[in-house]
């Protein structure tokens, strides 16, 4: 019943030169999409990535459950010393991840240029 | 009793994840009739979505046997869900997610379900049923909330 939760890694150069690594999600994130969430991320190699931006454009539904795997990615994140951002949240999602404290660890961007431009 | 008329909808769903969504579109459906903003419909639908997933998972065990019952009614300037499972209700008191203990460790990163209900409709209680069934939530979403 819930849609798949797909994921893919592009490798990016911000404006001031810095590498980045973006995880795209696509689909619901749920308790279903700790392998698309999770397993993307771990996936990553940790020692050449520094800088970490989560694309939510395409996913229309998040629970807390889905919001539980972003905690967790960010908790490992933070333990391998890599900062991470995200972008394409809509307006509901952007308040619910304030309301929730997520926004102190993971900086919130409405679009892929205007996060590229502040790393 | 109130004289103000409404308008029931119910809808009985399995218990299985991935179902609330079900619940959910339909009380976004009933909140736009009813002319509710988008951006209060979208609070309806994560709150309504949440009180489904604890439904499912906490109140029935995802027994499938077992339903979980949505009724909506749309009054003149409110819509109250009620969801309803078979399971004894919720006993403890829950507290704001804190976000610095999660990351930390101290606090496990679920456990935000309650909280998000509770923030993004205007009344929220959970009711404990006789003889441990037929527990519910009721959220109470008004018209006149400024956004």
């Amino acid at each position: 019943m819930q849609s798949e939760t797909k994921s893919r890694v592009d490798q990016l150069t911000s404006p001031a030169g810095h590498a980045v690594t973006v995880l795209r999600f696509e689909g619901d994130i749920a308790s279903t999409s700790k392998e698309a969430v999770l397993g993307a991320y771990q996936a990553l190699p940790k020692s050449d990535v520094k800088i970490i931006l989560l694309d939510f454009t395409k996913v229309d539904y998040i629970n807390s459950s889905g919001i539980a795997l972003v905690i967790q990615l960010l908790i490992e994140a933070a333990n391998a010393g890599q900062k991470v951002y995200a972008f394409g949240l809509s307006a509901h999602f952007t308040k619910v991840f304030t309301m929730v404290g997520i926004t102190k660890y993971a900086g919130l961007f409405p679009d892929q240029t205007a996060a590229l431009a502040a790393l | 009793m109130s004289d103000v008329k409404t308008t029931n909808v119910e809808v009985r769903l399995p218990s299985r994840m991935g179902f609330e969504k079900v619940a959910m579109s339909t009380a976004a459906s009933v909140a736009k009739l009813m002319g509710f903003p988008e951006d209060r419909v979208e609070d309806l639908k994560t709150a309504v979505a949440e009180a489904c997933i604890n439904a499912i998972e906490h109140g029935n065990r995802l027994n499938e046997k077992l339903s979980v019952g949505v009724v909506l009614s749309a009054g003149e300037d409110s819509l109250e869900v009620k969801v309803i499972d078979d399971g004894k209700g919720m006993k403890k008191k829950f507290a704001k997610p804190d976000i610095d203990r999660k990351m930390h460790g101290e606090e496990d990163p679920r456990g935000m379900g309650m909280f998000l209900i509770q923030a993004l409709v205007d009344e929220a209680e959970w009711v404990a049923g006789t003889d441990g069934k037929a527990s519910y939530v009721r959220l109470v979403i008004r018209l006149d909330k400024e956004a």
